[in-house]
């Protein structure tokens, strides 16, 4: 069967088709899922377009099985992912710290819904920030990225592949319940020109085993079935990959997981700086939200308020260099009771504000607008 | 007692018209009585019976993540039995709750010895999230993961989980299969199970008008065809002794296959091609050859 790509044109999508398009765009060819609001039709178009372009949608008996599942595809070499949304995230957190552990690339979207537990299936949540970092035990650094249109829904699984791939480590991928079923115009470039945005994965030098790093402290990725006696274990383990259970072996690799994303966060960063420029109050905010606080920021504009928005695409590891660098107040507004706000606080000196809505919908600009007025007065 | 005039599962719930859980469920609380606690799944009878402020459930009922109804059961059961109190504990799945995700969680039940009846309502697919197949949909059944084209005429290509034979192998006390349109034989194995002591299982067939795309009037209808066809055959089985199985219904003269896929959306496909009609037929002639003795009048 001829492979069936898409072709170069204009396309309305919601934000699930666009990521799971833009995940085969970036060379994604095994997929496993579970159906879960407002992810599933991440599933649904992987199930109908993956066996078009030669490669795999398996539905699994749960979200625990999704994750072991793509861990394993990943080992072989294919570009995998898995969608889910709110309960089938925390399912998945067991194996996300073993995929940092033994550095399986993957791609993982969480479609956040209100919550906690069953909470608000079809509407926005933004509470899964800080579990995409801590959500499973231990203490490691995840890449996390957060779209906030339909067109960069599918422009941004380009670097998610991309940074999986690179630095050996699964990329959390953000949607929520406001962009996983809004849909937009999403314009998608001719193949030849999105091909060339692919990186692929780095191969050993001969002799070089397969947890020894390179001076980037990413090892390259010996591949299952091409002759390596591969042994990944998620206990500590030494540069073969054998268990070593003594504090020194600890102390070098969980230091070189978590130093291999932070020494390179400034090539991981993506933030919008939304004018900023001249800003006495800056909005910090992500995703569906953000859409409203730019609103919001140009409305207190318009009454002379020096206001600006930073919008983080890189949630983790966290940009802080964009909060430090502006001697501006700080309001974060964010659909969950306060967590990117303490980050904020971390790093500024000024005031930091808070304005937050507990799942279901986003604030009006007229909502962020009051809250500019009330820190700038 | 009888309580078969009294409702302990309220009307103006907002299951789809035509679904077939919601009748299954009140007459199984209309024959436990009000001395019963409920544990639920998370899917449709979850999500459509509870929209807040208003509930269906006249019967002390705990909601638990999707994949353990079975274990949320077990600690009631524990407890009020440590407490001395005699209660009828029912746990009520779908299939997507019962034989994938939820799988651990019965096992574990089962093995345990919970005096617990689990109920699977059984739709054949995740309805809830949209209709996407599930261990339980059958060979040939459209979903929107199981999709029908050119690459893949036939829709789901495995057979369903026997899941009433894999529980039975658990040397469960009681295990049955049953249909609310044959309903003597249904309130009979509801009766049954309800006073066996330990862990019982029903697996119930529950047709999903929306998702198995039949006219929301013929769910009756439907789901005697699943029987009178042979395709869901009505047995049980007690302590784990499947060579002793009992069939508790046997239709005088089977009906063709193609009259169960005609009416069902789900199958439209498979009817432009004999080929998968007749295998489909096979299947059931293969299971009734093999079990058709089980069958004492």
């Amino acid at each position: 069967m001829t492979e069936k790509h898409l072709k170069e044109g204009y396309y309305f999508w919601s934000g699930d088709v666009a990521a799971a398009e833009g995940a085969i765009a970036a060379g994604c060819r095994f997929y496993a899922g579970y159906p879960i609001t407002p992810s599933s039709e991440v599933a649904e178009t992987m199930a109908l377009r993956l066996p078009q372009v030669g490669g795999k949608f398996i539905e699994m008996e749960d979200e625990i099985g999704s994750i072991a599942a793509i861990i394993g595809a990943s080992w072989t070499g294919e570009r995998s992912m898995t969608a889910t949304s709110g309960p089938g995230i925390s399912l998945m957190n067991e194996n996300i710290g073993l995929a940092v552990m033994t550095e399986v690339p993957l791609v993982i979207v969480n479609a956040m819904r209100g919550a906690p537990s069953t909470g608000l299936p079809t509407l926005i949540g933004q509470g899964d920030l800080m579990q995409a970092k801590y959500g499973s035990h231990g203490s490691y650094e995840i890449i996390t990225l957060y779209p906030n249109n339909i067109q960069e829904a599918f422009d941004l699984m380009f670097d998610a592949f991309n940074l999986a791939e690179k630095y050996r480590v699964p990329v959390m991928y953000l949607l929520d319940g406001l962009l996983a079923h809004m849909y937009e115009k999403v314009y998608v470039p001719p193949r030849e020109v999105w091909e060339k945005k692919i990186i692929r994965r780095k191969r050993a030098r001969k002799g070089q085993l397969p947890y020894q790093p390179d001076e980037d402290m990413i090892p390259p990725m010996p591949l299952i079935g091409e002759g390596y006696n591969i042994h990944a274990t998620g206990l500590t383990h030494d540069e073969r990959g054998y268990p070593d259970l003594t504090p020194q072996a600890q102390e070098e690799l969980v230091r070189r997981l978590n130093e291999k994303i932070l020494k390179h966060e400034r090539d991981i960063w993506k933030v919008e700086e939304y004018m900023t420029e001249d800003a006495d109050v800056i909005v910090v905010s992500f995703g569906g939200e953000s859409r409203a606080v730019k609103a919001g920021v140009n409305l207190a504009r318009k009454e002379g308020i020096k206001a600006g928005m930073l919008r983080l695409i890189t949630i983790w590891p966290f940009p802080w260099e964009y909060i430090t660098k502006y001697s501006a107040d700080y309001i974060v507004a964010e659909i969950n009771y306060g967590q990117m706000y303490h980050l904020v606080r971390e790093y500024s000196d000024n005031d930091v504000y808070q304005l937050n809505k507990m799942g279901g919908e986003i604030h009006t600009p007229e909502e962020v607008l009051k809250r500019i007025r009330e820190v700038s007065s | 007692m009888n309580y078969e005039n009294e409702e302990f599962f309220a009307p103006g719930h907002g299951m789809c018209a035509g679904c077939a859980a919601p009748i299954i469920v009140k007459w199984i609380l209309k024959w436990a009585g009000p001395n019963t606690i409920v544990a639920n799944a998370t899917g449709c009878l979850e999500v459509a019976t509870t929209a807040y402020p208003r509930t269906s459930w006249r019967v002390p009922w705990i909601h638990i993540a999707f994949e353990n109804a079975a274990a949320a059961a077990s600690g009631v059961e524990a407890a009020t039995r440590a407490k001395g109190e005699k209660l009828n504990i029912i746990a009520f799945g779908g299939d997507g709750g019962t034989v994938d995700i939820g799988f651990q969680a019965l096992s574990g039940m089962v093995e345990r010895g919970h005096n617990v009846l689990y109920v699977l309502y059984d739709n054949e697919a995740y309805m809830n999230t949209g209709i996407q197949r599930s261990g339980s949909t059958p060979w040939g059944a459209w979903t929107t993961t199981s999709k029908v084209g050119s690459a893949n005429p036939v829709g789901k290509l495995r057979p369903k989980k026997p899941i009433a034979m894999i529980i039975a192998a658990h040397n469960a006390p009681y295990v049955a299969t049953a249909n609310p349109a044959m309903f003597q034989d249904f309130k009979k194995k509801v009766q049954k199970a309800l006073s066996t002591p330990g862990a019982k299982f029903l697996h119930v067939i529950s047709s999903c008008t929306t998702g198995w795309r039949h006219d929301p009037s013929k769910t009756v209808e439907i789901m005697r065809l699943a029987t009178d066809t042979g395709i869901f055959p009505l047995y049980e089985i007690e302590n784990g002794d499947i060579e002793n199985m009992r069939i508790t219904y046997k239709p005088k003269k089977f009906k063709p296959v193609e009259e169960y896929l005609k009416p069902q959306g789900r199958f439209r496909h498979l009817l432009k091609n004999p080929e998968y009609v007749k295998k489909l037929q096979e299947d059931v002639d293969a299971w009734w050859a093999r079990y058709g003795h089980h069958y004492h009048p």
